[in-house]
């Protein structure tokens, strides 16, 4: 290796981003999303063959109408999180780091009630003895609820990590473009629980 | 069960002789390894130079040994099925024990599809893709690294299931109710699971990997319609992969939850439903036959063109066929059950899907035979397994179009027939494809070339053992006899078995010629360098770098103005170009953390399989950590100077005027 190699260095690492890894690292995060999606669908399409099969257990409409205002607080907290992560983003690329960390910070505190109304209606169901091994019916409503909670605590503790990053180093060219892909991940999980909402809840206390 | 231990006791420790001996093998062939590679002081350059790299080539050549040590394990169960039934016969119970069988069978299935087909095409995706497009790496190499360790540790699991406890008993689709608990109390699913999850979702990462290399890393000029076809079909594969596998995913997921919590997705109580399991599996499995085949299809549309000295002919109808293949493949998975029940009318739906997808299929016969017309065919070990292929594979896929019927169906479903069958599609395909691959890019990958004379025992051993072993499985689908029998009592049927294990002693034969072949081949190695970089005078862009690749592939990205881009250089006087000065190149370094994180989900999966829940929780930390102190991480890359890269590429254009 020469001698030269420091200052090249150098001399490259203020354009990290003339590569354009930034860019593809979001096309590869779509792609991954799509595969998410598929992820879904799976679950989805269980759900929608199970859901009548009750098993003499409660049926979908018992289980969804008594809480179906709760789930609409939850699901108006998730909604107003991602217009909060919008404003996060909006900050971000303007490189305003304190905006970026206080829009940041109250997509967390919503993203974070969500979860929280969601394991309160899940214990509430469980400790009603309607746990998801009463019934088939159970079993895929309680797994495609959970994943995409599982996912949305993902992305909490996500979120975590980037919050730390943007104190460490600031708003790098990196750490964009992990935002941008938290943020696609973010509005993602939101189009999927408006179809949960729809197809489990709505569609169920009918 | 203890806190500490999960289930795992002393008797999850084999009690069966020939599983001992085995072991014993195993072990005294780990230990010489080991003993070879701390004696020639050859631990530091493994693991830093290929444990820990990030360089598509080099994962690609472990993807390959992976594949092909596993191929070993694969085919010792298919002899040991073979013997157990050539001597099962009129109501003799044979050599095996009944769980011993069921288990055999069941891990032969899953070892040969997931971890000897699956890393085998990965690996020589690995190694041709980034080279025919022009690229230095792939988008994502950590990710490659990490994509490889998950299918390494799921290798290792289904290895591991051989000393401690089971493996499925299940048959690889490991349908529920009999995969569920209640039928499968012990620790054999699990394995089946953990094994297919990691590894599947190594897969998955590996095609979103290659996605984003082939959509956004394309050599300046190359449009997309100029990609060579193995790159083709292997895009196409990666998207049948990325549309596929997270069905593979969830539905082994909903398996876990009805194993591990109790949940009832396909119980036979409380309203489960184990037809939706099947459904989900083979809306995977079907697709997934397509991913192992499609990119052999890519590698005999090279080598007939390379070969022939032609232009592939009709490259648009070969991408547009492999297309619509891909397409159809995901609408035809109900022709695995066409026995169990749907209307009369969706069964006809998919039966004809079914019979179309020859159509593309015939279409790709059809352009490798125009190709050939009037060229001048180099018989090759290459060219061999290609020929060898068209044969064997055209039978298959008669033998397909039948069972796409589905009141033929009704006949032989299940029975040894659909095994001859798909044995000659996924054999007579891909696994000749592959190798086909293997002895085309093997100079291209290590620098020399294989031994011929080994490399033609081989393939006539293959081919003439591969006709012995399966064709009487045909006789005996019509005879009746119905597949995983671990004994038999019809002497009508004996005759079939004793040459069907005749025939698997013939494959033998041309696996140990392979191996010989590698041996001899790095024995002579200094005799039979490639330094040009072009043995075979080829059209596409891999050929344009020495042989090995320099670890950056291309000093200059090569401009693409044509479909055969090496093929117009050479001819334009373009190859091989002196370049005055180079700009330094942007590397990643390699690093630990692919590795970590593999060994850590092999931990949490053994964990899982076991239900030591304290282990699990360990592996499934310490992945989430490696991978957030690996984001971390900002010293990830390096330049390649100047000097040092017109230092290595004028030695490659010295030794290539050489000659």
């Amino acid at each position: 290796m020469s001698t030269t190699h420091m200052n090249t260095h150098d001399a490259h690492a203020e354009h990290e981003e003339h590569h354009d890894t930034g860019k593809d690292t979001i096309f590869g995060f779509w792609l991954y999303l799509m595969t998410d999606c598929l992820l879904f669908a799976s679950v989805f399409a269980t759900y929608a063959v199970l859901f009548m099969n009750s098993a003499g257990g409660v049926t979908a409409k018992e289980v969804f109408e008594p809480t179906l205002s709760l789930i609409l607080v939850g699901t108006s907290a998730l909604l107003i999180s991602s217009i909060t992560f919008g404003f996060a983003m909006i900050s971000a690329h303007k490189k305003q780091q304190a905006n970026t960390l206080l829009w940041l910070a109250a997509t967390f505190i919503f993203g974070a009630v969500f979860i929280a109304l969601e394991i309160y209606e899940f214990h509430h169901l469980i400790s009603a003895g309607n746990g998801p091994q009463t019934s088939a019916f159970l079993s895929a409503f309680f797994t495609l609820v959970g994943l995409h909670g599982l996912h949305v605590t993902a992305g909490l503790f996500w979120m975590i990590v980037l919050v730390i990053e943007i104190i460490k180093t600031g708003l790098t060219g990196r750490v964009l473009t992990r935002l941008g892909c938290l943020s696609l991940f973010w509005h993602f999980l939101d189009i999927i629980w408006i179809c949960v909402f729809t197809v489990v809840y709505l569609m169920g206390a009918i | 069960m203890s806190a500490l231990l999960g289930k795992l006791s002393w008797d999850a420790l084999p009690y069966d002789p020939i599983v001992i001996t085995t072991l014993c093998v195993v072990g005294v062939l780990v230990s010489v390894l080991a003993f070879f590679v701390i004696k020639n002081k050859l631990l530091g350059p493994l693991w830093f130079d290929w444990l820990t790299s990030v360089d598509h080539k080099r994962i690609g050549i472990m993807y390959i040994i992976l594949a092909l040590v596993m191929l070993v394990r694969g085919f010792t169960d298919a002899v040991l099925m073979r013997l157990q039934l050539a001597m099962a016969t009129n109501g003799d119970p044979g050599y095996l024990a009944p769980s011993h069988y069921d288990q055999i069978f069941s891990v032969h299935g899953v070892i040969m599809i997931i971890f000897v087909a699956m890393p085998f095409m990965t690996g020589l995706m690995n190694i041709v893709v980034p080279l025919q497009i022009g690229a230095r790496d792939v988008a994502f190499p950590f990710l490659n690294s990490l994509s490889f360790w998950f299918t390494f540790s799921g290798a290792m699991l289904t290895n591991i299931s051989l000393g401690l406890g089971e493996f499925a008993m299940t048959g690889w689709v490991a349908y529920p109710p009999l995969s569920g608990l209640e039928y499968s109390p012990g620790v054999g699913v699990d394995y089946y699971i953990w094994a297919l999850q990691i590894a599947g979702i190594g897969t998955t990462l590996t095609a979103v990997n290659f996605l984003v290399t082939v959509f956004k890393m394309r050599a300046p000029g190359m449009k997309l319609m100029d990609m060579p076809i193995f790159t083709w079909t292997c895009t196409w594969a990666n998207i049948l992969i990325a549309a596929s596998f997270p069905i593979l995913t969830a539905v082994l997921g909903m398996l876990t939850l009805d194993r591990y919590l109790d949940f009832s997705f396909f119980t036979n109580d409380r309203g489960g439903n184990s037809m939706m399991y099947i459904n989900l599996f083979w809306a995977w499995g079907h697709p997934e036959v397509y991913i192992l085949v499609l990119p052999a299809f890519g590698i005999f549309s090279e080598i007939v063109s390379t070969f022939t000295g032609k232009r592939l002919f009709g490259y648009k109808s070969m991408v547009w066929a492999t297309a619509s293949i891909s397409i159809l493949g995901f609408i035809v998975w109900l022709h695995h059950f066409f026995t169990m029940g749907s209307s009369a009318n969706v069964n006809a739906f998919f039966g004809i899907m079914t019979m179309i997808i020859a159509v593309p299929t015939g279409v790709k016969l059809f352009n490798w035979l125009f190709t050939m017309y009037r060229g001048r065919l180099r018989i090759t070990v290459p060219v061999l397994w290609t020929l060898g292929f068209m044969v064997t594979f055209t039978i298959g896929g008669m033998t397909g179009v039948l069972l796409a019927v589905p009141g033929a169906d009704y006949v032989l479903h299940n029975s040894l027939f659909l095994v001859a069958h798909f044995h000659n599609t996924i054999i007579g395909g891909a696994v000749f494809g592959y190798l086909a691959g293997f002895a085309f890019w093997f100079p291209k990958a290590m620098g020399y070339h294989l031994n011929v004379k080994w490399g033609k025992a081989a393939f006539w051993c293959w081919l003439v053992g591969f006709f012995l072993a399966f064709m009487p499985l045909y006789v005996l689908g019509f005879l009746g006899m119905t597949r995983r029998l671990n004994y038999t009592n019809n002497p009508d049927w004996n005759i079939w078995l004793y040459i069907a294990l005749v025939g698997a002693f013939v494959i033998a034969a041309g696996i140990v010629c392979q191996l010989i072949q590698l041996y001899v081949s790095y024995r002579d190695r200094h005799q039979n360098l490639d330094t040009t970089g072009d043995p075979w005078n080829g059209h596409t862009l891999e050929w344009s770098t020495s042989s090995p690749p320099q670890f950056y592939n291309f000093a200059v990205l090569p401009k693409v103005s044509d479909l055969d881009a090496f093929t117009d250089m050479k001819e334009k006087g373009e190859a091989y170009t002196r370049h005055a000065s180079y700009a330094p190149i942007h590397m990643p370094r390699n690093t630990m953390a692919g590795v970590a994180i593999g060994i850590l989900s092999l931990v949490f999966g053994f964990a899982m399989v076991w239900h030591i829940w304290w282990l699990a929780i360990v592996g499934l930390v310490g992945m989430v950590g490696s991978f957030i102190a690996r984001a971390y991480t900002s010293d990830v890359d390096y330049y390649v100077q100047p000097d040092e890269v017109a230092r290595i590429e004028n030695a490659h254009l010295d030794n290539v005027a050489k000659g």
